[in-house]
């Protein structure tokens, strides 16, 4: 009651004012109208609801220039980034849920033993030259990548269909896999019983037109099924796309243009991101501890914990490490938390052990080794080793996984008796002598997702040491789990299958676990839609982001 | 002058083919391939198989021999090959950046010539005074920067700060200046002392005292026989740092994303596409033997004795 009398009283003094004041009362309206004109235009306003139109100026920041406008001869991260913008394959990643999922077709039905994929193609996916895209253009690409004459990267996703080996091989012209049922619809028959969605996923697999690749224009003027269609390529400056106007995504994308701009300097990055030059900006360790400590900038940056692992591997043939103990020391004997705060500057996540974070089996529960300088020196007596030993570690230059960290190393094993002797090779020469197994050891960051199932695949013993397992992983229990993991159906068993599995690399301790990446990139706050990628954040599906009217970009 | 020319273009052929042969063994026995390059980013294990039929197209399996004599009967005919990265023609990917380049080294020799040589004229004119001094000590200064730390100042100042120019790209005179000036202040401080030198040992001269002492007016002097004859010296200055530019320019191009074959020669290297890194130098020091070819040209219009001394 007494509410409702204040609330009399004031309506009362309110129609007093109302007959007494015209004046304010006009005043009052003006102020109202002022604010929300204001509010309207004001460019701090953050808008909600995605704009359509505006330019969004991404950058590739692995290097001075793109490897090649065909998409399925490079599977380098720089060329995904264009790839993301021109191009789609069969799946796509979700980042909010982590797991591929369909993109060129509408569904899938498996059959029963779960190795025929029968897929429902989209009937709204058209090439940027205008044509409809149909079963054929999947049989031909998949096709194209066995082509056994040529070096595709693609083919190790290939492989997986049925009869896929028999055209590498020259044995078959066709992929007996492969069956177009009728022009949307594509029956795939796969080797083993895999999600295929971790192998169409790539845009080393990315569905091409046959017409425009037979041509030769896709090495000049690319087209693809992708958001945006090429525009122009300025080599090692720019690459330019334009809205395509039938992509199967209603109402997207809304972006009226994406400019790749080509810039492997970091410093020039920074400099572009100050001045308002580019929108997004991937950062080092230096520059994310810089633009925390912006405040102009700390608002503006997003991280994740890529599917990315970096350790030590270490070779078995050299004598030391054959002892489990001694590789055990070694994760022991290094403090690299302190190497995480000090040097990579928190841009990275501690690694328990191969499997990171997000991916399916990885253990939270599990702690990393801890920093123990004298169970490591134990350890190394139990091995033979009261003396320690010398070993020759073989890095890169690279700042986050190569040669800072191995020097940041030297001091923590000689604590424990260990004599470290740095070799230092280019970064392209690196993965050469890992996989030639001209090494001790070595520094290098490889990828460790989004199929977690492949990812412990690598340290099978079936696994040739040229196709992933570096260290010559061999243990039988272990195997066994891999092989059980990949043939579950049950997604509880799976999960744990995969679990013991990472808990036996933990324990044998092939490498050492250093970390898993976090990709930190800057972004400019007129832009929105952007996606945590864990499988590289640099790969943004451009058709989700929007850029808001007060994007300085024409 | 027709035989100066004859003589100088003959003179390129056993150099180019010494640089030919050079590159070719170099880049045969360093480490590293294609196929391991593309990999360097630990994105996925290059298949085995898949890299070994890489190598097979790509011709690296044949002896060293039989590629070397590949790869020179396509340069007889003017083919520089194809490019293990893109899958083009090498001539295509340098004709794409041979302008962009070409455009730099211009403006930053335009540059430093406009600045440079009047300069360096102006303070040998007035030897110790406070402009010589000073002159002399921006030059040395100029030498010593480091482009890829200038290059960064002039970035942060003219477009973070000032905002007055871009910090980076391809296109309109706008974006050529930073690079420009970043890739010019070398050359320029070169050229300033070069003249300096050069004008100072001319002005000594005994034909200069006499030209005096016949009353002709200082103006005369300098601009009829002292800048003629200092310009020998200066012109070599110029067009052996033009030529240089050239190669000199990879690293204020990879920092402002300038698409200059500088750009494409590292990157090449990087990943190890040979015929790129061939094609790339070739063009360079056919450019660096043009320039001095045209360099030569210019001393016997300047002084015809050296015609005659070349004949």
């Amino acid at each position: 009651m007494r509410a409702m009398s204040t609330s009399n009283t004031s309506l009362a003094g309110l129609a007093f004012a109302r007959r007494s004041m015209p004046p304010l009362r006009w005043v009052l309206v003006g102020l109202v109208t002022l604010c929300a004109v204001v509010a309207l235009v004001s460019p701090g306003r953050a808008q909600t609801t995605p704009r359509t139109g505006g330019v969004l100026r991404m950058t590739a920041p692995y290097g001075s220039t793109l490897t090649s406008l065909d998409i399925h001869t490079t599977p380098r991260a720089q060329d995904g980034i264009v790839a993301k913008v021109l191009h789609r394959s069969l799946y796509a990643w979700d980042s909010a849920k982590n797991v591929p999922v369909l993109e060129l077709a509408k569904s899938v039905s498996v059959s029963t033993d779960g190795l025929v994929h029968t897929f429902k193609l989209r009937d709204d996916a058209y090439f940027h030259n205008g044509r409809k895209m149909t079963a054929d253009d999947l049989i031909w690409t998949y096709t194209r990548l066995m082509d056994g004459t040529k070096g595709f990267p693609g083919a190790r996703f290939v492989r997986l269909i049925k009869g896929a080996v028999d055209v590498e091989k020259g044995q078959a012209k066709e992929i007996a896999g492969l069956r177009k049922i009728d022009d949307l619809t594509l029956e795939m028959t796969i080797t083993d019983k895999v999600n295929p969605g971790f192998y169409f996923i790539d845009d080393v697999t990315a569905i091409l037109p046959r017409e425009v690749v037979e041509s030769g224009e896709m090495l000049t003027k690319p087209v693809g099924l992708g958001p945006f269609k090429f525009v122009e390529h300025v080599p090692g400056s720019r690459l330019v796309a334009t809205r395509w106007e039938k992509f199967y995504k209603p109402g997207k994308p809304y972006l009226d243009k994406v400019v790749v701009l080509i810039m492997g300097e970091a410093a020039a990055r920074d400099a572009a991101f100050r001045s308002k030059e580019i929108d997004l900006s991937i950062l080092g360790p230096a520059q994310y501890v810089a633009y925390q400590a912006d405040p102009a900038l700390k608002d503006g940056i997003i991280d994740v914990a890529e599917f990315f692992t970096r350790t030590m591997g270490m070779n078995p043939a050299f004598k030391p490490f054959a002892d489990k103990r001694v590789r055990q020391a070694i994760n022991h004997a290094i403090d690299a938390d302190l190497i995480i705060k000090r040097l990579v500057k928190d841009k990275a996540v501690r690694a328990s052990a191969w499997l990171p974070a997000g991916l399916d089996g990885f253990d939270a529960a599990m702690k990393p080794y801890a920093f123990d300088p004298e169970k490591a020196k134990k350890l190394l007596a139990d091995a033979g080793f009261p003396n320690g030993f010398e070993f020759e570690w073989t890095t890169s230059q690279n700042e986050s996984w190569g040669l800072p960290i191995v020097e940041a190393v030297i001091p923590m094993l000689a604590k424990v008796g260990i004599t470290l002797k740095p070799k230092l090779i280019e970064a392209a020469v690196l993965s050469e002598t890992i996989t030639k197994g001209d090494f001790q050891a070595y520094i290098w960051s490889n990828s460790s997702g989004p199929d977690p199932v492949a990812s412990l695949k690598r340290f099978h013993s079936a696994t040739p040491h040229t196709a992933g397992n570096y260290v010559d992983f061999k243990n039988p229990a272990y195997d066994k789990l891999v092989d059980e993991a990949a043939a579950a159906t049950d997604a509880a068993v799976r999960t744990e299958k995969l679990r013991a599995a990472n808990a036996i690399l933990y324990d044998e301790a092939p490498v050492w676990f250093f970390n898993y990446n976090k990709a930190v990139m800057a972004y400019q706050p007129w832009v929105k839609g952007l996606q945590r990628n864990a499988t590289e954040l640099t790969h943004q599906y451009p058709e989700d982001l929007w850029v808001e009217a007060t994007s300085p970009a024409q | 002058m027709l035989r100066l020319i004859l003589a100088r273009l003959l003179a390129m052929i056993p150099t180019i083919a010494g640089v030919a042969l050079i590159i070719f063994v170099l880049f045969s026995v360093i480490p590293g391939s294609f196929a391991s390059a593309l990999m360097d980013d630990g994105r996925g294990a290059m298949d085995p198989e898949v890299a070994a039929r890489m190598r097979a197209a790509l011709g690296l399996d044949d002896p060293l021999i039989v590629r070397f004599g590949r790869y020179m009967r396509q340069l007889m005919t003017g083919d520089l090959g194809t490019s293990f990265r893109t899958g083009e023609p090498v001539a295509r990917l340098v004709g794409q950046r041979i302008g962009a380049s070409l455009e730099l080294a211009l403006a930053a020799m335009g540059f430093a010539m406009l600045i440079g040589i009047p300069l360096g004229f102006y303070a040998a004119l007035r030897p110790g005074s406070l402009v010589d001094t000073l002159a002399m000590i921006g030059a040395v200064s100029g030498l010593s920067l480091p482009k890829f730390w200038l290059g960064l100042m002039l970035m942060y100042l003219f477009a973070v700060h000032l905002q007055w120019l871009p910090s980076f790209g391809y296109g309109g005179w706008r974006h050529l200046v930073l690079p420009a000036l970043a890739l010019g202040v070398s050359p320029l401080a070169l050229l300033a002392r070069t003249t300096r030198a050069s004008v100072l040992d001319v002005i000594n001269a005994d034909f200069v005292r006499t030209a005096r002492s016949k009353g002709m007016s200082e103006t005369r002097v300098v601009t009829w026989h002292v800048a003629r004859n200092a310009l020998l010296l200066v012109l070599t200055t110029v067009g052996l740092q033009f030529g240089a530019l050239m190669g000199q320019a990879v690293v204020v191009e990879k920092l402002f994303s300038w698409p200059g074959l500088g750009n494409l020669l590292v990157e090449s290297v990087f990943q190890r596409d040979i015929p790129a890194v061939q094609g790339s130098i070739l063009v360079l020091v056919l450019f660096f033997l043009v320039i001095n070819m045209l360099v030569d040209i210019a001393y016997v219009l300047i002084d015809p004795r050296i015609a005659v001394q070349a004949s």
